[in-house]
């Protein structure tokens, strides 16, 4: 198999790669941009590391980490404009920090106290979805509704929005993402279609999920398509970047393939034990996202001692807010589960509601009755 | 002075185009969906004109996935629009059946009223017309199963023209089951009832479609009007009839049917589709709790068989007819 260019401008020993069309693209990030983003990577891997506890203690039910999946996450996020709107996956939390949620919401479905969590209109992100793909047609959707708003090739910057949808590898056997390239394609849509090739679905590798890179998929649907170093910050904002520039100016959409890696266990209830070998986790922990930069702010002599023990003491007071938050989320009342089934009246939620309600009350017998 | 709302004799095909089109007029927000529906006008033209009308923005021809249809009509929805999607038959609606019940249905539930997905699926459905396989099922109790979903299914051209327009008006999924073999039956229809005034709750009744005290049979889509037809024929014979076309099966008015269970004491439950676990299991279950000491017989159900639909040369002895209609009459008056 002939693998295709990938575009990497930080290698992982930190040095800056010069690329023709894409370094432009970075060109404005300045050190505080560049510590930014280190930061975000940072509390992104604080928020995985808190929650992972969090499960193990029995705080949660179940998580899905982004552990190693930071710089993909966080690039692509960092790019977007703020009328734009991005439809998440279920493993998507560096992209939901950079939409502004309060991180422990993310945490209210794990827990099993909400199966959303979030007001998705105030962040312009959309609910996880946990049916692998099913979301980027919604995706693809929301743009086709943009397009008909007149709110694409406008020329102005505040107004022309698009749309990023995540997904993995393993989603792109799925036929509903395939039908998203369909529809995206012949529409023309502003949708960035965002595949993070972790290397592995659960316990199948990419190469139960395609015969050829992820990346050439694109071509046969007519969508511009690029492979792009998911360990490399600023590469997935470059290359996000020049996509969103795309739909907004109305040229439909691209395929990003994020060559990256999922360091972690697909979730808490996983063993990669059982399929991978430890040389190759070792092989992916010396690309690590978030070490890149980090050498390559240190050799600039842009990451002060200052500005990390700062990082540090915002990561520990943001452990310790997750950690009262998540234990502070209470079983909702029973009453919720008739509640938002429909708009309005439905007379079967309304009868089996009141039926539920007579029941429970049935059993609030006066306590000396008991004794 | 307000003008005499006109009443027409249009078909049911007919009415629904009238009622898509009142829609495309008063909301901009509104927009159908599906294969062959612009310039073909739909493979029963029920859509006929409507995109030359309103152009191909809001008369799409999709590309041939209904998975893609009904996904992308969700994805619209969030972003404000109202998309009415077309399912060309019954049988291919099933590729879109994870996108109906497993997003459609359960956004709002999700989060918690915020989101609002206001998509109606019109889906052709049962038999009778000599078609191939997949052409002729009735599969809406699937949905009808599924929490979140509205189900309707108008029996003549006056309620198509009215419910199509509360379907698209309501704030929930509706998945509006036409009952393709009744297209090019004619009714009245009142067609001063206008869009505007839609709000989506007028889907939640079901109807009495005629007075009888003997028996009630229940029925909903094509079974209507073989319901009464049945319920002529046995005023010949001296047995008065009551139909019950319920309009919805989702929310059930069950109130309705045990109303008139309650002054007939006997009950018999017509549809296409089969009757292991269908719409007539529901019914009875729901009489024979609300009504049991005022039944005189069991609830029977007249229905499809527990086989997949048969060749078009069997389908006259698969469906429900007027016969076996008569039949299950007979034998609840026999207790």
């Amino acid at each position: 198999m002939n693998e295709p260019d990938m575009v990497q401008l930080l290698t992982p020993t930190g040095e800056l790669r010069d690329h023709p069309e894409y370094s432009p693209r970075i060109a404005h990030l300045d050190p505080d941009a560049l510590r930014g983003l280190y930061r975000d990577m940072v509390l992104v891997r604080r928020f995985d590391s808190e929650s992972t506890a969090l499960q193990r203690q029995g705080e949660l039910g179940l998580f899905p980490q982004s552990l190693g999946q930071e710089a993909a996450q966080v690039g692509s996020g960092r790019a977007l404009a703020p009328q734009d709107y991005a439809f998440p996956s279920y493993r998507e939390h560096g992209v939901a920090w950079t939409r502004g949620l309060d991180m422990a919401d993310i945490l209210k479905q794990f827990r099993g106290v909400d199966h959303g969590g979030w007001d998705t209109e105030a962040h312009n992100f959309h609910l996880y979805t946990l049916v692998i793909g099913s979301h980027t047609l919604h995706a693809t959707g929301y743009a086709m509704g943009i397009q008909r708003d007149g709110a694409v090739g406008t020329g102005d910057p505040q107004r022309d929005a698009a749309v990023v949808t995540y997904f993995g590898d393993g989603a792109t056997s799925q036929g509903d993402t395939n039908e998203a390239f369909v529809f995206a394609a012949v529409n023309n849509a502003p949708l960035v279609l965002f595949c993070q090739n972790n290397q592995w679905a659960i316990s199948e590798s990419t190469d139960r999920q395609s015969r050829v890179p992820i990346v050439d998929r694109g071509k046969g649907f007519g969508v511009p398509s690029v492979r792009v170093d998911g360990n490399d910050v600023l590469a997935c904002y470059a290359v996000t970047a020049e996509a969103l520039e795309r739909a907004h100016s109305g040229n439909g959409p691209t395929f990003i393939e994020a060559y990256t890696y999922r360091m972690g266990a697909h979730t808490t209830s996983d063993d990669p034990t059982r399929y991978r070998s430890s040389a190759e986790e070792e092989a992916w922990r010396r690309r690590d996202p978030i070490d890149r930069l980090r050498l390559h702010l240190e050799t600039t002599g842009e990451l002060p001692a200052a500005f990390l023990a700062e990082l540090d003491a915002e990561a520990e007071a943001f452990g310790e807010r997750l950690r009262r938050d998540v234990r502070a989320m209470d079983k909702p009342p029973t009453s919720t589960m008739f509640e938002h089934v429909y708009a309005g009246a439905h007379a079967v939620v309304e009868a089996e509601r009141a039926w539920f309600e007579q029941y429970e009350a049935s059993f609030e017998v006066a306590p000396e009755v008991t004794r | 002075m307000s003008a005499v709302p006109a009443v027409e004799r249009l078909t049911l095909a007919k009415a629904i185009n009238l009622g898509l089109r009142a829609a495309l007029e008063e909301d901009p927000k509104v927009l159908l969906m599906g294969e062959d529906i612009g310039q073909l006008g739909g493979v029963f033209r029920v859509t006929d004109g409507l995109q030359k009308d309103f152009g191909p923005d809001r008369v799409v021809d999709t590309p041939l996935a209904e998975s893609g249809i009904v996904g992308t009509a969700i994805g619209l929805a969030l972003r404000g629009y109202r998309p009415v999607c077309e399912i060309q038959f019954d049988g291919f609606i099933f590729p879109a059946f994870d996108q109906i019940t497993t997003q459609l249905a359960k956004v709002r539930y999700r989060s918690r009223g915020r989101l609002s997905l206001p998509v109606v699926i019109r889906v052709p459905y049962g038999g009778g017309i000599g078609a191939v396989e997949h052409h002729s099922e009735s599969p809406e109790v699937l949905f009808a199963h599924t929490a979140g979903l509205r189900v309707v299914t108008p029996a003549s051209p006056a309620d198509a023209f009215t419910m199509i327009q509360e379907a698209i008006a309501s704030p929930d999924p509706v998945l509006f089951f036409e009952p393709k073999g009744r297209y090019w039956d004619k009714g009245d229809v009142d067609r001063g009832f206008s869009y505007g005034t839609a709000t989506g709750e007028g889907l939640d009744r079901a109807r009495i479609a005629r007075a009888g005290t003997d028996v009630t049979v229940v029925a909903h889509g094509p079974t209507v009007a073989t319901a009464l037809r049945a319920a002529q024929a046995a005023a010949a014979d001296g047995t008065s009839i009551e139909v019950v076309d319920l309009r919805t099966l989702s929310p059930l008015d069950t109130a309705t049917v045990a109303a008139s269970v309650r002054r007939t004491g006997r009950c018999v439950v017509v549809h296409e589709a089969p009757v292991l676990y269908g719409t007539g299991a529901e019914v009875a279950a729901r009489i024979s709790e609300e009504c049991f000491y005022l039944l005189e017989a069991p609830v029977l159900r007249v229905g499809g068989f527990h086989s997949p639909y048969p060749v078009a040369r069997l389908e006259h002895e698969y469906l429900p007819s007027l016969d076996r209609v008569l039949d299950a009459v007979d034998r609840v008056l026999a207790h």
